[in-house]
């Protein structure tokens, strides 16, 4: 096993090169002077040209790459062209709000999403199935751009249940240590806070939820109608077991590989991909990070920030692989 | 016997789970605001201020964007204030003032007593540092100060010669030539006096320490979420400020701030779209505010690009413009129909100037006149949301309206903003839309800066050129006497009118809203807000 991680980590390298690559020089080919950006439009020629150069974006393409491998070698993710701040310590805080967020949003996804596809499969072509596949297919299709502004409506200003936007209450902030504001608030003690931050998360988490949970649903109720149709599982179901753990024991143990393959790509991308919703619900994350940078032409932040949230989505891949060995013993890596 | 306790751990783990998840949905009710807001809170003054965007920095002359300075006007003070709600000059961290006939020099006293929030002494040697700090600077580290000032220690055409201390509370500035918006220019935000002790410790870090003189002092700050100042006990002023506490937030999405506002989240919400203002007046918890307007929203006509290197294609288009329907349709209402480049409130705006009615026939006739071909012309839609204009792809559709009556057809594209730019600075566009806030209040950061040669490959996008504009310009950056400034710039105003590069859409009226207890918020035509004075009742 161990031999196997290390070979799958020898592996990134050459994937998170190439990344780096590639995201080099797309944003080089759109047009946009980081120079202009900065230094706004009263900017003037003599201005542009003199930050250009000491930015080093005089510099041919294959040296600017390079002087930024050399400097990724060494650890350093470059400094934001914009608020001048080392991207390694502004990064954190960001990365730390989306995945506070995405955790939350795919607990969801999975407890609703796993249970509705099994109870859908177990009793197939139910009321309940219909149900929960219209409800899954009409999730996948929600804007969630539609779907936040409409929970903040309903939620947040109709029935005022909820909060509408941001991670804490302006008029009582936590007080951040790890970023994570869950973990902060119990680090503190401050349990009133622990509640204005779950708050904080439903509505958001709940619209960043919609589409995997939708997804989960349908893999795991056509992956359980395959495993369902089994002779082991007409066999335990002759032997007497009540249907409850045939399903959720015998069945599910087999059903939930590509479920659990779908869990892992479906994690990676609410890291990335949480831009509509971290904007919607002025959530700090770093899908809004990259995205205001890439306005700004920031290339440091956009460069070293795509691999961040790349190496995480890799390194969710080979976890999810790991797992998979050890749900289902007759995958062997070794 | 493994297999059971994975299955006992996995249902434990999802009936926690389920557990914590259904106590945050049941009875959220009760709890609520009353206590996270309550008495107590309300007692201890604190605002919350909504806005679009984040500060880059809150060194003040390290940027050049308009939510740093939203902060950083509270933390330093300048050596002149603008007034209330406008750009006229009010002493500030100077009390007073006196240029020599030349225009070469100018002797600023200041006043006494001050001390910065770190407890540095403020006086003339803690405002020369300041000034050395600029100067010394280069394009990267002091953006805004070579736009305002010409250049930087050394350079040719640096405006400031020397900045020299004579006693303890007098400061004298030599120029190498007079500069008319000089003033004017040392009262804008980015030149706040920060404290020396500060930013010789701190030096690049200070924009995350920032430290001045103003009514409140930093905080903290959670990027891309929100800056926290408070009261600054010492403050020279007697009685100010009158809040404990500004949290200043971000909502990038615009309902989503008003819906923040309307719960009471939050104070004052900036970015209101115009098409919300009716509904926020009908509201009593709430108020609208407009912040005085120093903008223009106009349509750009590259001068050297057909068909518009023809005065009269450009006069044409001019007339075939609906400009009134515009601002009923897309700025509902909250702007003015524009004449001139420079808003009225601005000194040396040509009232007399005609411009151009909306009249189709004449705009037909003209085109016939200059022997327009029909060709198709590109019109660029602004993709961003800008105060000078709500909807660039809306603005767009109607101009393009307004033209086919005209027998002009034209095709509508847009770019990414910081594309969109950069093409139409290098005069890519046939016809694109663009605007311009001011930031000092003064003719020449109009006109010039957006309608002379010089500034042809910068902020002159329609690459208009013209020598008597030119001249008239130059003489009004020297000209101290305001009368005689006026007047050239009035002079520069007709010329324009008639050579027509741009069709002058609107000075609109940017909007905010506040919760109907916010007091005393006079919003700055700059955008810059001064909350001293704000207080809740």
């Amino acid at each position: 096993m161990l031999h196997y991680i290390g070979k799958r980590l020898l592996q990134l390298i050459p994937v998170l090169l190439g990344m780096t690559f590639i995201v080099f020089m797309i944003i080089r080919a759109i047009p946009g002077d980081p120079a202009q950006v900065i230094l706004g439009q009263q900017a003037t020629k003599e201005s542009v040209a003199s930050l250009r150069a000491s930015l080093g974006l005089d510099n041919p393409w294959y040296i600017q790459y390079f002087d930024y491998l050399g400097s990724l070698f060494t650890g350093d993710l470059g400094e934001s062209m914009r608020t001048k701040v080392a991207v390694s310590s502004e990064l954190w805080p960001y990365l730390a709000a989306t995945l506070e967020l995405a955790l939350c949003a795919m607990i969801l996804a999975v407890i609703i999403g796993v249970n509705a596809g099994i109870i859908s499969a177990w009793f197939q072509n139910s009321w309940f199935d219909y149900l929960a596949m219209i409800i899954a297919l009409v999730g996948v299709s929600m804007p969630i751009f539609w779907l936040g502004l409409m929970g903040q409506w309903v939620f947040g200003i109709q029935l005022d249940l909820l909060p509408t936007s941001g991670r804490d209450d302006a008029r009582n902030p936590v007080d951040p240590v790890t970023y994570l504001y869950v973990v902060d608030t119990i680090i503190h003690g401050r349990f009133d806070q622990l509640w204005e931050v779950f708050k904080h998360l439903i509505l958001p988490a709940t619209a960043l939820a919609t589409i995997p949970m939708a997804i989960i649903a349908r893999m795991t109720r056509s992956s359980m109608l395959e495993v369902m149709r089994s002779d082991y599982v007409r066999t335990a179901r002759a032997k007497g077991q009540k249907m409850f753990w045939v399903v959720y024991k015998h069945a599910l143990k087999n059903a939930i590989i590509p479920v659990l393959t779908i869990i892992g790509l479906q994690m990676g991308l609410l890291l990335g991909g949480a831009i509509l919703t971290e904007t919607i619900f002025s959530w700090p994350g770093i899908g809004r990070y990259i995205y205001e940078a890439i306005g700004f032409r920031d290339y440091p932040v956009i460069q070293s920030g795509i691999l961040v949230v790349a190496f995480i989505f890799v390194m969710i891949n080979l976890i999810v692989d790991i797992l998979y060995s050890l749900i289902d013993p007759r995958i062997k890596y070794d | 016997m493994r297999k059971k306790r994975w299955l006992a751990l996995g249902l434990m783990l999802l009936l926690v789970l389920s557990t914590a998840l259904a106590a945050c949905s049941s009875d959220s009710k009760d709890d609520g605001k009353d206590e996270s807001t309550g008495g107590k809170e309300k007692k201890e003054k604190t605002l919350i201020f909504g806005r679009g965007g984040d500060s880059v920095s809150l060194d003040p002359i390290a940027v050049t964007d308009g939510e740093s300075y939203k902060v950083t006007q509270n933390l330093f003070e300048t050596l002149i204030n603008f007034g209330e709600q406008d750009t006229t000059l009010k002493p500030g961290l100077a009390k007073s003032w006196k240029a020599a006939k030349d225009g070469l020099s100018y002797t600023f006293e200041l006043q006494e007593g001050i001390k910065f929030h770190d407890g540095t002494d403020f006086n003339a040697e803690a405002v020369v540092k300041n000034f050395e700090r600029w100067m010394s600077g280069n394009a990267e580290t002091r953006p805004y100060f070579a736009s305002m000032f010409g250049g930087f220690n050394g350079d040719k055409a640096a405006v400031i010669k020397s900045v020299v201390a004579d006693g303890d509370y007098k400061v004298v500035i030599t120029l190498n030539r007079p500069q008319a918006p000089f003033l004017k220019n040392l009262a804008m935000v980015p030149f706040g006096i920060a404290s020396p002790t500060a930013f010789e410790k701190d030096g690049k870090k200070f924009g995350d320490n920032p430290v001045g003189t103003g009514p409140f002092k930093f905080v903290s700050w959670k990027r891309n979420d929100s800056v926290t100042i408070e009261k600054f006990a010492n403050y020279w002023q007697d009685g100010l400020p009158k809040l404990d506490k500004i949290v200043f937030k971000t909502y990038p999405e615009n309902s989503a701030r008003l819906n923040a506002l309307i719960k009471g989240e939050i104070d004052l919400a900036d970015g209101i779209n115009p098409s919300d203002a009716t509904s926020i007046e009908d509201n009593a918890d709430l108020q609208l505010f407009k912040r005085p307007s120093m903008n223009v929203g106009y349509l750009g006509l590259t001068v050297t690009r057909p068909p518009f290197d023809n005065v009269k294609v450009r006069q044409a288009v001019n007339y075939a413009i609906d400009k009134q329907a515009i601002i009923d349709a897309f700025f509902e209402g909250q702007a003015e129909v524009a004449k001139n480049p420079m808003p009225p409130v601005i000194s040396g705006y040509n009232e007399d100037v005609k411009g151009y009615d909306y009249d189709p026939a004449k705009a037909k006739a003209l085109l016939k006149e200059a022997g327009y071909d029909g060709k198709e012309i590109e019109l660029w839609a602004m993709p961003v949301p800008r105060p000078y204009m709500p909807d660039g792809q809306k603005v767009a559709e109607a101009i393009q309206k307004n033209l086919a009556d005209v027998g002009m057809k034209a095709k509508i594209v847009s770019y990414e903003w910081a594309t969109y730019l950069e093409k139409a600075e290098k005069g890519e566009a046939d016809a694109f839309l663009l605007g311009w806030t001011g930031d000092n209040g003064d003719a020449d950061n109009f006109l010039y800066t957006l309608l002379d040669e010089s500034n042809i490959g910068s902020n002159n996008y329609t690459f208009f050129k013209n020598a008597e504009t030119h001249e008239l310009m130059l003489k009004a950056q020297t000209e101290v006497n305001e009368a005689k400034r006026n007047k050239l710039y009035k002079k520069a105003q007709e010329i324009l009118s008639e050579e027509a590069p741009w069709v002058p859409l609107a000075h609109s009226t940017p909007l905010l809203a506040g919760r109907a207890d916010v007091l005393n918020f006079w919003p700055h035509p700059t955008g810059s807000d001064k909350l001293d004075k704000v207080d809740f009742k």
